[in-house]
C-alpha cells in the first residue's frame, strides 16, 4: 500500500483504532450483502421426514475416554484414540479389534487414518504427531516402526493426512498449525495467527484446494491457504471455544461446534455466519460436529452425552440421540455416508445409522 | 485478524475464569436453578412434606422438575427433560434426597436444591482430608440415615490405611464437626446434611457413575489463579498439594505489538476488498447442491440394495468395488468435473473418451501434477523434472498445450523444483479441460451409454427399478423372472414379501461367492427387467429432480 511508510511513525493506539475503523467498514459492507436468511429460503425445501437412527455397532474395549477416531477409506475400519494411552485400529463392521498399540503418553487427542489404509497418525500430551505403518505381521510390533513426524511446543490437538501418506497437517496447544513431511519429518509449512490453544481442523474437500480451516479457544474459526501459510478468511461469532469444524461437502461453508452450546454454519463466499444451530434446552458445549453425504444434516455430539441432527438448510433439529453414558468427544462420518461413528468419555464408540 | 494475544485484555483486569467452558455452562445452570425456585414467576413448588413422624422439609418432586423444564425451556419430548434434569442433578445443582445416585426420575421421588456454598462453580476440589474427616463424623452420628453405604465404608477404610499417621488429627476435626453441627436447629440440619452428602457425591461418585468433575485436559489451562480453587470444606489443608495436579501453568499472553496490528490492518483491508456473494445466492448454491446430492446420501435417502450397517449385507459395498459403475454413480459424474476426477472408475472413463480424441495429455498431466504433491519430499525434485521432461519441455512426447505466459511461469518455477511448481499450470489445464473436454465427454456415445445402461445384461440396471429392496416399504412394480422353473410366479402372488423379493432376484444356482457378498451373477443368470418388456418404472438418463420418491421413507 501506499501508505504504508507512514505506519512507521503511527503509534500503537492509532494503528488500533484504525483497525477497529476497518473492522466497522467491513462489517457495513457485509451487512449490505445480507438479504434474507437461509433458513428462510430454505421454506420452499421438503421437510425431512421422521429420522429413525439407531446405534448399529458398538465398539467396547478402551480402557478409558474416547478422545479421537477416524474412517478408513474402505468405509468400515475405523481408529479410535484414548486417554489410557491405547490407540486401537477396528473394523467396526464386525467388531474386532485388529491393531493396537500403546502410546508413551495418556491423552492421546489425535489420530488419523492415512488415505491408503496402510498407516494411523496419533499424539497428544506427548506433544507430537507419530505415524505407525500398520503391519499383519504377529510378529512384528507396531511401536518398532513408529515414526515421529511433527514437533509442537504444546499439545496435539488434531491431525490429518492431506491428499496422500506423504504429508500430516496438525493443530496444537501451541496455538499453531502445521503441515509436515511424514517420511522426513520436516515441517513443510507453519500456520500462525490463532491468539490461543487451536483444538481442530478439516481439510477443504477440493481436488485442487489447498486449503484447511481451524478452530481454536480465541472463538476464531481461520481459514489457510496451504502453500502461503496465510490466513485467508476468518469468523469469530462464538462466544466460546470452537471445539470442532467441518466442511460442508461442496468445500463453500464449513460448520463449528463451540463450548457455547451452538454449532454454526459460516458460508466461505458470502464471508459470514449463515446459521446458528442452537436451543434453549441444549447448554452444554457441541464437541465433534460432521455433515452426512449431501449436506443436508449436521450431526453434532454433545458434552451432555447426547447426540443433535440438524436440518442444515432449515435451522431445526431432526433428531436427538441418546446412548451415551458420558460426554460425547468426537463424532465422524463414514466415507460413503452410510452410518456415523462417535466416541466418548464412557469408554465407548458407537456406529449409527 | 492476525493478532497474538487475540481479544483477551489485559492480565487482571476481566476475570478469564468467567469465560472458561466449564464456568458457562454452570452459569446457565444456575441461571435455570434461580428461576426454577423463584415462586413469584411459576417456579417450581418447594414444600414441606409430612412423612410418618416427621417433616420432610424443602423438596420438590421429580415430576414437578421436569415439568417445569418442558415448559421453561420449550422442550417437548419429557424423555429429553428427565436427561437435561439427570444431567443438573449429576452436576450437584439437584439431588434426590434418599439416593447417591444423582439423576432425575419422572415421578414422586423427592429433590431437594444444593446450597449455594456447595456449587461446582465455586471452583471445588476437595482433598482427601476433607472426605476423610467427613466420613469419620458420618460413623460419629448415630442416626440410620447417615449410615455409611458400602461403596463409604471401603473408602473410609483406604482412607484409615493411607492417612494413618495423622487419622487422630482428622478424627478431632471430625469431632469438631460434629460438635459445630449439633448447635444447629433440627430442620437445618436436615437440609444441610443432605446438602453436605449431595456435594461428596458429586466430588467422590458411587462407583460405577460418571464423575461429573473430570475436565478435559484441554481447557485446563484456562484456570489461571489457584487461589480460586476451594480445596478444603473444613477448613483444612493438605501440606503437600498447594496446586492441583490437573492445572498446566498456561503460557504468558504475548502482548500486542504494532507488527501485529499492521498485519491485522493488511488482512482487514484484503477483506474489504473481497468479492462476496449475496446471502440469496448463497442460499440458493447451498440449496442446489443438497438437493442434487442428497439421492446419494444413504442418511437421507436409503440405501440400495440396503445400508450394509443397518442390514448387515455388505452388497451396497461390493457393488461400489466393481469395475461397472452404476447408473447412479455415473449419472454422478454429470454434477461436475470435480466428480469425474474424484472417482476412480470416472477418471477411467474419462482417460479413455480422451484417448479416443488423442488428447489424453491433459488429464494425465494434471494426474501426474497431483501425484507430485503426494511424494514425500525428497523425491519432489526428481519428479518436477520428469513431469518437465513428459509435457513440457521442447520436444516433450505428451506436449500440452500451454499459453506463453503459464509457460513462462512454469519454466521459471522449475529452476527452483519444488512442490507448487505446476500449479498454474495445472489450473490451466484444468480449466480447460472442464470447459472443452469434460463437455464432450458428457454428449460421447460411451459416457451416455453407460448412463441408459445399455450395455447387455448390465447387473446393475436394478438401479433403475423402484425401491425394490428397501424393508421400508412395497414397490409397485416387480422384476420378471426368466429361466428357473422354481422361482415363485410373482404376478400370480400381487404382493411382495421379503422372500418373494429374494427369489425372484436370485436363480437357482447360485455361485458360492454370492452369499458372502464376493463377487456378483454372470450375465447370463441374471433375470430380465422391467425395461426389457417395455414395462417402464422409471425415466432413464438426464439430471432429474433428487427428492426423495412419494411413498418413501422420508414423505
Amino acid at each position: 500500500m501506499a501508505t504504508d511508510g507512514l505506519h512507521e511513525n503511527q503509534t500503537l493506539a492509532s494503528l488500533k483504532s484504525e483497525a477497529e475503523s476497518l473492522k466497522g467498514k467491513l462489517e457495513e459492507e457485509r451487512a449490505k450483502l445480507h438479504d434474507v436468511e437461509l433458513h428462510q429460503v430454505a421454506e420452499r425445501v421438503e421437510a425431512l421426514g421422521q429420522f429413525v437412527m439407531k446405534t448399529r455397532r458398538t465398539l467396547k474395549g478402551h480402557g478409558n475416554k474416547v478422545l479421537c477416531m477416524d474412517w478408513c477409506k474402505d468405509k468400515r475400519r475405523v481408529v479410535s484414540s484414548s486417554q489410557d494411552g491405547k490407540v486401537i485400529v477396528w473394523d467396526s463392521f464386525t467388531t474386532n479389534k485388529e491393531h493396537a498399540v500403546t502410546m508413551p503418553c495418556t491423552w492421546v487427542m489425535a489420530c488419523a487414518y492415512a488415505p491408503s489404509g496402510c498407516a494411523i497418525a496419533c499424539g497428544g500430551l506427548d506433544n507430537k504427531c507419530s505415524v505407525y505403518p500398520l503391519t499383519f505381521d504377529k510378529n512384528e510390533n507396531m511401536a518398532a516402526k513408529k515414526k515421529s513426524v511433527a514437533m509442537h511446543t504444546n499439545y496435539l490437538s488434531a491431525c490429518s493426512f492431506t491428499n496422500s501418506d506423504m504429508q500430516i497437517l496438525t493443530a496444537s496447544g501451541d496455538g499453531t498449525c502445521a503441515l509436515w513431511d511424514v517420511e522426513s519429518g520436516q515441517l513443510l509449512q507453519s500456520f500462525h495467527g490463532h491468539g490461543a490453544d487451536v483444538l481442530c481442523l478439516d481439510l477443504a474437500p477440493s481436488e485442487t484446494g489447498n486449503t484447511f480451516v481451524s478452530g481454536g479457544c480465541d472463538k476464531k474459526a481461520m481459514v489457510w491457504d496451504m502453500r502461503s501459510g496465510q490466513c485467508v478468511q476468518a469468523f469469530e461469532t462464538h462466544e466460546s471455544d470452537i471445539n470442532s469444524v467441518r466442511y460442508y461437502p461442496s468445500g463453500d461453508a464449513f460448520a463449528s461446534g463451540s463450548d457455547d452450546a451452538t454449532c454454526r454454519l459460516y458460508d466461505l463466499r458470502a464471508d459470514r455466519e449463515v446459521a446458528i444451530y442452537s436451543k434453549e434446552s441444549i447448554i452444554f458445549g457441541a464437541s465433534s460436529v460432521d455433515f452426512s453425504l449431501s449436506g443436508r444434516l449436521l450431526f453434532a455430539g454433545y458434552n451432555d452425552y447426547t447426540i443433535n441432527v440438524w436440518d442444515v438448510l432449515k435451522g431445526s433439529r431432526v433428531s436427538i440421540l441418546f446412548g451415551h453414558e458420558n460426554r460425547v468427544s468426537t463424532l465422524r462420518v463414514s466415507p460413503d455416508g452410510t452410518a456415523f461413528c462417535s466416541g466418548s468419555w464412557d469408554h465407548t464408540l458407537r456406529v449409527w445409522a | 485478524m492476525a493478532q497474538g494475544s487475540g481479544d483477551q485484555r489485559a492480565v487482571g483486569i476481566a476475570d478469564p475464569e468467567e469465560s472458561s467452558p466449564n464456568m458457562i455452562v454452570y452459569r446457565k445452570i444456575e441461571d435455570i436453578i434461580t428461576k426454577m425456585q423463584d415462586d413469584k414467576t411459576g417456579g417450581v413448588p418447594i414444600r414441606t412434606v409430612k412423612s410418618f413422624l416427621s417433616k420432610i422439609p424443602s423438596v420438590v418432586t421429580g415430576t414437578d422438575i421436569v415439568q417445569w423444564l418442558m415448559k421453561n425451556l420449550c422442550i417437548e419430548d419429557p424423555v429429553e427433560a428427565i436427561h437435561l434434569g439427570s444431567l443438573i442433578a449429576a452436576q450437584g445443582y439437584i439431588f434426590p434426597i434418599s439416593d447417591h445416585v444423582l439423576t432425575m426420575k419422572d415421578d414422586g421421588t423427592f429433590y431437594r436444591f444444593q446450597a449455594p456454598y456447595f456449587w461446582p462453580s465455586n471452583c471445588w476440589e476437595p482433598e482427601n482430608t476433607d472426605y476423610a474427616i467427613y466420613l469419620c463424623k458420618r460413623t460419629m452420628q448415630n442416626k440410620a440415615r447417615l449410615e455409611l453405604a458400602d461403596y463409604e465404608a471401603e473408602n473410609l477404610a483406604r482412607l484409615q490405611r493411607a492417612f494413618a499417621r495423622k487419622w487422630e488429627f482428622i478424627f478431632m476435626q471430625a469431632e469438631a464437626q460434629v460438635k459445630i453441627d449439633r448447635k444447629k436447629d433440627k430442620t437445618e440440619r436436615k437440609i444441610l446434611d443432605s446438602q453436605e452428602r449431595a456435594f461428596w457425591d458429586v466430588h467422590r461418585p458411587v462407583p460405577g457413575c460418571v464423575n461429573t468433575t473430570e475436565m478435559d485436559i484441554r481447557k485446563c489451562r484456562r484456570l489461571k489463579n489457584p487461589q480460586k480453587v476451594k480445596k478444603s470444606v473444613y477448613g483444612v489443608t493438605e501440606e503437600s498439594q498447594s496446586q492441583s495436579p490437573v492445572h498446566i501453568p498456561s503460557q504468558p499472553i504475548r502482548k500486542t505489538t504494532k507488527e501485529d496490528i499492521r498485519k491485522q490492518i493488511t488482512f482487514l483491508n484484503a477483506q474489504i476488498d473481497r468479492h462476496c456473494l449475496k446471502m440469496s445466492k448463497v442460499a440458493e448454491s447451498l440449496i442446489a447442491y443438497t438437493e442434487q446430492y442428497v439421492e446419494y446420501d444413504p442418511l437421507v435417502t436409503p440405501a440400495e440394495p440396503s445400508n450394509p450397517w443397518i442390514s448387515d449385507d455388505i452388497t451396497l459395498w461390493d457393488i461400489e468395488m466393481s469395475k461397472e459403475p452404476s447408473q447412479q454413480r455415473v449419472k454422478r459424474w454429470g454434477f461436475s468435473f470435480d466428480e469425474v476426477l474424484k472417482d476412480q472408475v470416472g477418471r477411467d472413463q474419462f482417460r479413455r473418451f480422451l484417448e479416443s480424441e488423442f488428447s489424453s495429455e491433459n488429464l494425465r498431466f494434471w494426474l501426474a501434477v497431483q501425484d507430485l504433491k503426494k511424494q514425500p519430499l525428497q523425491d519432489v525434485a526428481k519428479r518436477v523434472e520428469e513431469i518437465w521432461q513428459e509435457f513440457l519441455a521442447p520436444g516433450a512426447p505428451s506436449a500440452i498445450n500451454l499459453d506463453s505466459h503459464s509457460y513462462e511461469i512454469t519454466s521459471q518455477n522449475v529452476k527452483d523444483g519444488g512442490r507448487y511448481t505446476f500449479e498454474d499450470a495445472q489450473e490451466h489445464i484444468y480449466k480447460l479441460m472442464k470447459s472443452d473436454s469434460y463437455a464432450r465427454f458428457l454428449r460421447s456415445n460411451a459416457y451416455q451409454d453407460l448412463l441408459l445402461a445399455k450395455k447387455k445384461g448390465s447387473f446393475l440396471r436394478t438401479k433403475m427399478q423402484p425401491k425394490l429392496f428397501c424393508n421400508q416399504h412395497r414397490p409397485k412394480e416387480a422384476p420378471l423372472c426368466q429361466g428357473s422353473t422354481s422361482c415363485v410366479d410373482i404376478e400370480a402372488q400381487g404382493m411382495w414379501t421379503e422372500d418373494v423379493l429374494e427369489k425372484a432376484r436370485l436363480p437357482l444356482a447360485l455361485p458360492h461367492g454370492l452369499r458372502t457378498g464376493q463377487g456378483w451373477l454372470p450375465q447370463s443368470s441374471w433375470p430380465l427387467l422391467p425395461s426389457d418388456t417395455g414395462r417402464h418404472v422409471a425415466s432413464p438418463g438426464g439430471p432429474q429432480k433428487a427428492h426423495p420418491e412419494p411413498g418413501g421413507l422420508y414423505p
